[in-house]
C-alpha cells in the first residue's frame, strides 16, 4: 500500500523542482507522440500531399515576382515550403489543445493542476511539450523536402530554429486558449472550419501577398491581420537566414497576449474553464 | 610568438576579409539599347553604356581591353573601351549582325550577318573587313574549334551548322541539324561540336572529324508543353564533363552530363533565358532572361541559382573579362 504524504503548501520553490515539472510534462507529452505513430505519419502526410501533389498543379500561381527573402525566382514547391512548416505547427497546437480537452474529460488533467506550482507555469510547460513536439515533426518534413529539391543553406535549418519555437509557441498558445472554451470533445470539429482552414487559407502560406492583393483587396487586408500568416513569413525569412522584423513582433505579441489569456481562462477562479461541467472537472 | 601568432593571425582575417576577384560582366540590352556593366563581386550593376540599336552577340577581346558588341539595326559592330566605359569604335560587319566569334589569338573576327547570309571576316589590328563567306539563311550561331582550322556558323532557316575551313573560307561541310539552330559550342577537346536548335528542341551532338550527328540531348520537363521548350545558348565546362543549355521561354537551364548527354536537372531562372557566360574561374555562370529584363547567377559548382540581378530592356547576350 503506498501512503500519500501531504506536502504542505509553501510560497517559493527551487530551480530544480521547476525543471522536474518541465521534464514531466515534457517527458509525458514526448511518450505521448512517440506511442501514437499514426499521429507522426498523418502530422507528415498532411503537409507532403500539399507538397507532392496541390504544389505541382499549382505551379503557375507565384508568377515571376521575387519575392524577399527569395533573392531568385523559385519553385512553387519552395515557396510554400515555410507554410507547410507553420501548417504543422498550427495542427500540433490545435491537436495540442484537443488532447487538453481529452484529458479533462478522462481526469488525467486533475493530475496536471494538482501540483502546487503555479499554474501559469503548467501550462507553459505544456506549451513548451507541444511546441518540443512539433519541431520533431518540421524536422522530420524538412528532411524529406530536402529530397525533393527544398535545399535552403545548411546553416539556415538552425537559424530557423528560434523562430519555429516562437511560432510553435504562438499557435499552441491559441490552441490553449480555444480549448478552454471547448466543454465537450464532440465540439472540437468547430476549430477545424472556424480556426485551422481560415487561418491557414487566409495568409501568405499558399500565396504570396501581392497574389491576393490582386484578387481582393479585402483578403488582402485579412491575411495581414491573421498572425499566421506573420508566423510564415517569420519562418519563411528565417529559413534564408533573415529576420522579418515586422512578423517577429507579431507574433512575439500575439504569443504572449494568447499565452495570458489562456492562463487566465485555465484558471478555475474567473476563467472560462469555471463555466463548462466538463468531465474531468467536476 | 605570441606577436608571430597575432601577426599570423591578422594576415589571415584580412586574408578572409579581402573580397573574392571581381570580374566585370557585359549585359548587352536588345530593346533598351544599352550595355549593363555588373561587378561579379557586389552583384550590382555599375555603370549602363549607351549603345547603337538592338545590341545582341557581346564579347570581350581576348586581351580583355575592348568589349565588342553586335548592333543589328545599326547594320554595324561597336567597340566599348572596357576602362573607360565607352564606345570608342565600330567596326565594319554586314547587315544586320547578330553573334560573332574570334580566333585563338584575337586578331580575327567572324560575324554572321543575319539579313545577308554571310559570314564577314574583320582584321581586329587594322579594324577592316577582310572577306566575306556565304552561308545559308539567316546566319546565326558562331564558333571556332580549339584548334582553330574550323570554323562554325549554324543557319536558321536552313537548319545546318556549315563547317568553315578558316585558311580558305570556304565551307567544306554541312550537317542537317534540328529546326532553328542557334548556338553551336566546341567541347574543349575538340572532339564534339554541340548545336542547339530553338523550335526542334534539341541539341544535336556532332562529329566534327566524319560531320554527322552522333547524338541528341532532348528535354523533357514535367508540366510544361514540348513547344516551350527552346534551346539555345550552351555553356561548357573547361573540363567538358558539364554543360548547361538555356531553354528559352521554359525559364529554364537544363544541366547536362556532358559525357552521357543527359539531363541532370533544371534551374528555374528568369524569363525567356537567351545566352551565357562563365567567370574566369568557373565558379559562376550568368544567363541573360530576354523577358524579365535581368540576369541570374548560377553556383556552378552547387549547380544552383543564387541570384537574379535587373538590368536593362531585354537582356540577349552576356560576356565576362577574362583575367
Amino acid at each position: 500500500m503506498s501512503s500519500i504524504t501531504v506536502t504542505p503548501s509553501r510560497r517559493g520553490f527551487s530551480f530544480g523542482e521547476y525543471l522536474t515539472c518541465l521534464n514531466g510534462i515534457v517527458w509525458r507529452e514526448a511518450l505521448r507522440f512517440l506511442h501514437q505513430r499514426e499521429r507522426f505519419v498523418s502530422a507528415l502526410v498532411r503537409p507532403l500531399v500539399w507538397l507532392f501533389i496541390f504544389a505541382a498543379g499549382f505551379r503557375q500561381v507565384l508568377g515571376i515576382s521575387i519575392i524577399p527573402p527569395y533573392e531568385t525566382y523559385i519553385l512553387y514547391e519552395v515557396y510554400i515550403a515555410p507554410g507547410l512548416m507553420a501548417m504543422i505547427q498550427l495542427f500540433n497546437g490545435m491537436q495540442s489543445s484537443l488532447s487538453m480537452v481529452y484529458d479533462r474529460e478522462m481526469g488525467n488533467m486533475r493530475t496536471l493542476l494538482v501540483s502546487p506550482l503555479p499554474r501559469g507555469y503548467l501550462l507553459f510547460c505544456k506549451l513548451l511539450a507541444g511546441t518540443a513536439v512539433s519541431l520533431l515533426q518540421v524536422y522530420a518534413f524538412l528532411v524529406i523536402a530536402w529530397l525533393w529539391d527544398i535545399t535552403p543553406p545548411p546553416i539556415d535549418y538552425l537559424t530557423v530554429l528560434p523562430a519555429l519555437v516562437l511560432s510553435g509557441l504562438m499557435l499552441g498558445a491559441l490552441g490553449m486558449l480555444i480549448s478552454s472554451g471547448i466543454k465537450q470533445l464532440e465540439n472540437f470539429a468547430g476549430v477545424m472550419n472556424f480556426v485551422i482552414f481560415p487561418m491557414f487559407f487566409a495568409s501568405s502560406a499558399l500565396y504570396p501577398l501581392w497574389r491576393v492583393q490582386e484578387g481582393s483587396p479585402m483578403l488582402y487586408y485579412v491575411c495581414q491581420f491573421n498572425p499566421f500568416t506573420h508566423a510564415v513569413e517569420l519562418i519563411r525569412f528565417a529559413l534564408y537566414g533573415q529576420i522579418n522584423w515586422i512578423s517577429l513582433g507579431v507574433v512575439a505579441g500575439c504569443t504572449a497576449v494568447f499565452m495570458i489569456g489562456a492562463i487566465l481562462a485555465y484558471d478555475p477562479s474567473r476563467g472560462l474553464a469555471r463555466r463548462g461541467p466538463a468531465g474531468g472537472e467536476t | 610568438m605570441l606577436r608571430r601568432c597575432l601577426l599570423s593571425g591578422t594576415v589571415l582575417w584580412l586574408t578572409a576579409a579581402a573580397p573574392a576577384s571581381a570580374f566585370m560582366a557585359y549585359v548587352s540590352n536588345e530593346k533598351g539599347n544599352t550595355v549593363s556593366v555588373i561587378d561579379t563581386d557586389s552583384w550590382t550593376v555599375t555603370k549602363t553604356i549607351k549603345v547603337g540599336q538592338r545590341p545582341r552577340g557581346i564579347e570581350f577581346s581576348r586581351d580583355g581591353k575592348f568589349v565588342m558588341v553586335a548592333v543589328g539595326d545599326d547594320d554595324t559592330i561597336q567597340v566599348i573601351d572596357a576602362k573607360k566605359q565607352e564606345v570608342v569604335d565600330t567596326l565594319p560587319s554586314g547587315p544586320d549582325p547578330e553573334l560573332f566569334t574570334q580566333d585563338a589569338a584575337g586578331k580575327i573576327m567572324y560575324v554572321a550577318n543575319e539579313n545577308d547570309n554571310t559570314v564577314t571576316v574583320i582584321d581586329l589590328e587594322k579594324r577592316a573587313r577582310i572577306g566575306d563567306v556565304q552561308v545559308g539563311v539567316e546566319p546565326e550561331g558562331m564558333t571556332i574549334s580549339p584548334d582553330g582550322k574550323i570554323l562554325i556558323n549554324t543557319s536558321e532557316t536552313t537548319n545546318m551548322a556549315h563547317f568553315i575551313d578558316t585558311s580558305t573560307r570556304q565551307i567544306v561541310a554541312n550537317v542537317l541539324v534540328d529546326a532553328r539552330p542557334r548556338f553551336a559550342e566546341f567541347k574543349h577537346d575538340g572532339s564534339e561540336l554541340w548545336v542547339s536548335s530553338e523550335i526542334g528542341g534539341t541539341v544535336s551532338i556532332v562529329d566534327p572529324v566524319k560531320h554527322v550527328v552522333t547524338g541528341k540531348v532532348t528535354f523533357n520537363i514535367p508540366g510544361l508543353r514540348s513547344e516551350a521548350i527552346q534551346p539555345v545558348g550552351i555553356g561548357m565546362t573547361k573540363d567538358d564533363k558539364t554543360a548547361f543549355v538555356a531553354l528559352g521561354p521554359a525559364n529554364r537551364i537544363a544541366v547536362v552530363d556532358a559525357v552521357n548527354h543527359k539531363v541532370i536537372k533544371y534551374l528555374l531562372v528568369g524569363q525567356r533565358v537567351w545566352h551565357m557566360a562563365f567567370t574566369p574561374d568557373e565558379k559562376y555562370l550568368l544567363v541573360t532572361n530576354g523577358v524579365s529584363n535581368d540576369v541570374s547567377v548560377i553556383d556552378v559548382a552547387a549547380q544552383k541559382v543564387i541570384k537574379t540581378i535587373q538590368v536593362g530592356e531585354l537582356p540577349w547576350g552576356v560576356t565576362i573579362a577574362p583575367q
